[in-house]
């Protein structure tokens, strides 16, 4: 009996001399929607790279129901930053949603009919449907973004993750993007975000982890999203939660 | 020809000063060009001079060096314009507007010759040596054509110094303080156009630009200051066209061009290799000492929570029970991290053989989870 | 066949191998790979020139494109070690190579026949002379048909993995998560890179292999925003391109390769001139007409934000007006001329004033803008 679906243990990584990630144990259980926080140079996108084996770590391993990244591939899904791709490449929003359904068939085989059906749903999900035509070099940041997690929702798996899917983006993006959020919840898939505004953790966000190369806390937002867990997470200095709701 | 003869050699003394000035403006304009990402400029550059010589050629009819120089360098700004407004205003990548300008310029350029070598009565030969480089037949002339430019190469970096530090660092910044990025770029482009037109005649076309780049590439191993680097460029690039002339002629069959770039390719390969702090040898040792270091840290940390499990802190545990969470793969591995832990006086191993925390161990346990991997 | 048709349709295959390939590699940001590997296989060449002592020897192909990986491989390894930029890397690797290919040369090979101009200049004159004989029956110069396979080869390939050609070159790392692995792709395109400029470095030189792989891909990259319609134009822009080429060199009796070279930027250009959508005459058409369109707006708001109030003397004022909006005193003659002329605005003796027209107007915009 597996009690958490994601496990990661003892993970230290490193680039030069410094670590950017010491140690961290991580237990996150199934259906949540976790936000990882802290500082600049915190390690946030490193974490979640490591954990998709995108950056091999100089030690400790992740497993995902118990067993190794790899045998359990088909059920994650990665949103990357949205400055990580060329925009003007030539391809058009389909296209990219399209993308997120080559894990599905596999080598050398092509889209079909029922591919290009689900990538056109998720692409409504977005509210993108007027644009799943348009090519990919003539979108917003927000456009981009919603691109991004159409082809998320497409690769249907059960654990998301998210690399700042907020950053820089229009009211109605953020808003777009807290609806596929609750709405993946709703559906028992499990979340794990990148996330840089303090103030919205609360409101978004059932679970928290606060990072600073080393894991300071995690858990449920209401017990770790704490003033005091906070200082400790950006030093002393700062003072996030002077709106505290 | 023995060593001694060679030193007399009239010949090789003006080839040899010719690459040793060629090696110290190169060297030293390359560092900007390596700075600013720009490396493969001085390949196009190179390249999209050799229509603006056959141009000049096939106007004056002779070969006059000045001449064919100022041809050369008048194309070779027109590509290098061309590169940057190609880049500017669509979404062609630099590299794509690089090679895009490099081969339809020397396509130009063979065309003109082809066409001019069709022509009755033309004197023609040599113009090729352009492509290839011909060292050995540099004249005194040329050489001191190479050292007036050279002088003047020199004096317009000392002059802009500060704006081509400014304009090789951070020239977003720069242009807030009211620099125009544009007249920077403009000279240093200007100049380094010169620099490689003067290298065409010794090294040629293909090779020029690794006179560029490399001396550049060697010297940032070795210091994180411009000013040294861009001497040390210059004097690698001296050194490895001295030492290209001088082998060229020792050995017969030897092409001067390619030699010094194999030599100059050779101080690459040992800076990367050997330099202190960014050497690959030095990172490679520092990153054994540095793993080496985490692992300690970890296996203290692992052994500091076994203990705390008991009421006794200082309770012994089995080489076995600590390892199953430690990073070290083998017992081994982890019974040398063990030894080295206690060593250094951080746990002490007892009669049976098993391993327990001492007090200065507990304080740097406790130090580690405070700070994290930081406290090294 | 007559030897000019055979050159035509060799430079065709080879045009059309190239642009195939190339679309990746400058979308794939590579495009000064291919200046290098075309470059490098001249080391290659030497080496298996003087292991085999034969230049016809199908070893040379394969030892040969070997060289070309290797260099892909020498400037990931150099780059990787974080000490240099890729273009660095790439302006190391290949001249060494080549320097050591040419002093191999000049050394051992100089009097046989391995003539470095002709390979890198490349000769499309000479591809009739080399024929395949079958069966004792001339079926063509052997060069075509040599290009023909490795055409075949480089679109079987596209055509197979199109759709993880497209994945890895737009996004490496979902690449990596979904389960593909982009060094298998990128090694095998590299791989195809190195073998078709083998291919086509004998029957057209280094130099015309870098201008049909980067040329006709980036003047299709300002037509269309489909990677399909990119490869099609690519292999089209090619192949008018190495006709017009050569029939040009024919014509004035000058290199075939560097009259396509030079024919494929030439073409480039007009595209990036005239390109209807990205050209720069669009572009800068486009520019100049919103600036006017934002200027006319900022005279009208300026106008109306002062309308009724005791300053309007001084701010809708003629002669004074620039200073207030920050201009040149031409630049406001000409929006205001644009102005009246919309009968927007009416001027009496030195003062402006907004007909009911411009005040319509300009309400207008402002809900434009600001909703």
């Amino acid at each position: 009996m597996q009690k958490y679906l994601i496990e990661v243990e003892d993970m230290t990584v490193a680039y030069q001399e410094k670590p950017v990630l010491w140690d961290i144990d991580l237990k996150i259980p199934k259906g949540i929607l976790m936000a990882i926080v802290g500082p600049n140079g915190a390690g946030k996108s490193t974490l979640i790279k490591a954990m998709l084996n995108l950056i091999k770590p100089i030690s400790g391993k992740v497993l995902f129901n118990g067993k190794s990244y790899e045998s359990q591939r088909r059920y994650i899904g990665y949103v990357p930053q949205r400055g990580s791709v060329d925009w003007d490449f030539p391809t058009s929003v389909l296209d990219v949603v399209l993308m997120g359904t080559y894990g599905q068939i596999g080598w050398i085989k092509r889209p079909g009919k029922k591919q290009k059906e689900m990538a056109l749903n998720a692409i409504k999900e977005v509210g993108m449907e007027t644009f799943s035509q348009r090519q990919i070099s003539q979108l917003s940041g927000g456009q981009q973004q919603r691109v991004f997690l159409a082809r998320a929702l497409v690769q249907d798996a059960d654990i998301y993750f998210m690399d700042e899917p907020f950053q820089g983006v229009d009211a109605k993006t953020e808003k777009a993007i807290i609806h596929i959020l609750k709405k993946l919840r709703k559906r028992g898939k499990t979340v794990i975000v990148v996330h840089h505004d303090l103030q919205t953790v609360k409101e978004y966000f059932d679970w928290v982890t606060l990072l600073n190369t080393r894991l300071i806390k995690y858990g449920n937002v209401d017990e770790v999203f704490t003033d005091e867990n906070l200082k400790m997470t950006y030093g002393s200095s700062v003072r996030v939660l002077s709106r505290e709701a | 020809m023995s060593i001694e003869s060679l030193l007399r050699d009239y010949t090789l003394q003006i080839v040899a000063l010719g690459s040793a000035v060629l090696g110290a403006i190169s060297g030293i304009l390359g560092s900007f060009a390596v700075l600013r990402k720009q490396s493969l400029l001085g390949d196009a550059v190179s390249h999209s001079a050799l229509p603006g010589i056959a141009f000049v050629f096939l106007i004056t009819g002779i070969k006059n060096t000045e001449m064919l120089l100022l041809g050369a360098l008048a194309s070779g700004l027109l590509g290098t314009f061309l590169i940057v407004i190609i880049n500017r205003y669509s979404r062609i990548k630099f590299d794509s507007a690089l090679g895009l300008i490099l081969s339809f310029f020397f396509g130009l350029g063979l065309v003109l010759i082809t066409y001019i070598q069709k022509l009755p009565n033309a004197n023609q030969a040599g113009l090729e040596d352009f492509i290839f480089g011909q060292a050995s037949t540099l004249l005194k002339r040329d050489v001191y054509i190479m050292i007036v430019l050279g002088c003047v190469i020199l004096l317009m970096v000392v002059l802009f110094w500060k704006e081509f530090k400014l304009y090789s660092f951070d020239m977003q910044y720069g242009v807030s303080i009211g620099f125009s990025a544009k007249k920077i770029n403009i000279i240093l482009s200007s100049i380094t156009v010169i620099a490689i037109i003067i290298g065409l005649q010794s090294v040629g076309v293909i090779l020029m630009s690794a006179l560029l780049i490399s001396p550049g590439v060697a010297a940032r191993q070795w210091t994180d200051k411009l000013s040294v680097m861009v001497i040390l460029a210059a004097v690698f690039g001296i050194i490895s066209g001295v030492i290209g002339t001088v082998i060229s002629s020792l050995v017969s069959n030897m092409p001067t061009g390619p030699v010094i770039v194999v030599v100059i390719s050779l101080i690459v390969i040992f800076s990367l290799l050997f330099a202190s702090k960014r050497g690959i040898l030095w990172q490679y040792i520092k990153r054994r000492r540095n793993s080496r270091h985490i692992n300690e840290s970890r296996l203290l940390i692992n052994l500091y929570e076994l203990a705390l499990n008991h009421e006794d802190i200082y309770h012994p545990h089995e080489t076995k029970m600590i390892e199953p969470t430690s990073t070290d793969k083998t017992i081994k591995n982890i019974e040398k991290t063990l030894l080295i832990l206690r060593q250094q006086g951080y746990i002490k191993q007892d009669y049976f053989g098993t391993w327990a925390i001492t007090d200065i161990g507990i304080q740097r346990a406790k130090r580690i989870e405070k700070y994290g991997g930081d406290c090294l | 066949m007559s030897p000019q048709l055979e050159i035509i349709i060799t430079a065709i295959i080879v045009s059309s191998a190239c642009a195939l390939l190339g679309v990746f590699l400058i979308l794939r940001k590579m495009a000064m790979m291919t200046d290098a590997i075309s470059h490098t296989i001249l080391l290659g060449i030497v080496v298996a020139f003087l292991l085999t002592k034969s230049i016809n020897s199908p070893l040379l192909i394969i030892g040969t494109a070997l060289m070309g990986v290797l260099t892909v491989y020498l400037t990931e390894v150099l780059k990787r070690t974080k000490l240099m930029a890729e273009d660095s890397a790439i302006g190391i690797v290949f001249p060494l190579l080549f320097s050591i290919a040419i002093i191999l040369i000049t050394k051992y090979a100089g009097n046989v026949h391995l003539d470095i101009d002709s390979v890198l200049l490349g000769e499309l004159a000479f591809v009739p002379f080399d024929r395949l004989i079958v069966f004792g029956r001339d079926i063509g110069p052997k060069s075509t048909y040599i290009m023909l396979t490795i055409l075949l080869i480089d679109g079987v390939f596209v055509i197979l993995f199109f759709k993880e050609l497209k994945l890895v070159t737009f996004d490496a790392a979902l690449a990596s998560v979904l389960g593909f692995s982009s060094v298998f792709i990128h090694y095998s395109l590299m791989g195809l890179v190195s073998v078709t400029a083998v291919g086509a470095f004998e029957a057209v030189g280094s130099i015309l292999v870098i201008a049909f792989m980067i040329g006709p891909p980036v003047s299709a990259y300002m037509l269309t925003d489909k990677l399909k319609n990119m490869l099609m134009l690519s292999i089209g822009i090619g192949i008018v391109n190495a006709v017009i080429g050569y029939q040009l060199a024919a014509l004035l009796d000058v290199s075939i390769a560097g009259s396509i070279a030079t024919v494929i930027g030439i073409t480039f250009l007009l595209i990036f001139i005239f390109a209807p959508k990205r050209g720069m005459i669009t572009i800068g058409y486009t520019r100049h007409v919103r600036k006017i369109g934002f200027a006319v707006n900022s005279l009208l708001f300026h106008l109306h934000n002062h309308e009724g109030t005791e300053k309007e003397k001084v701010e809708s004022n003629r002669q004074t007006l620039h200073h207030h909006l920050h201009w040149d005193k031409k630049f406001l003659d000409i929006i205001l001329k644009k102005v009246i002329n919309l009968n927007y605005v009416t001027q009496k003796e030195e003062y402006l004033k907004l007909t009911q027209e411009g005040r319509d107007y300009t309400l207008k915009a402002y809900q434009d803008i600001t909703s």
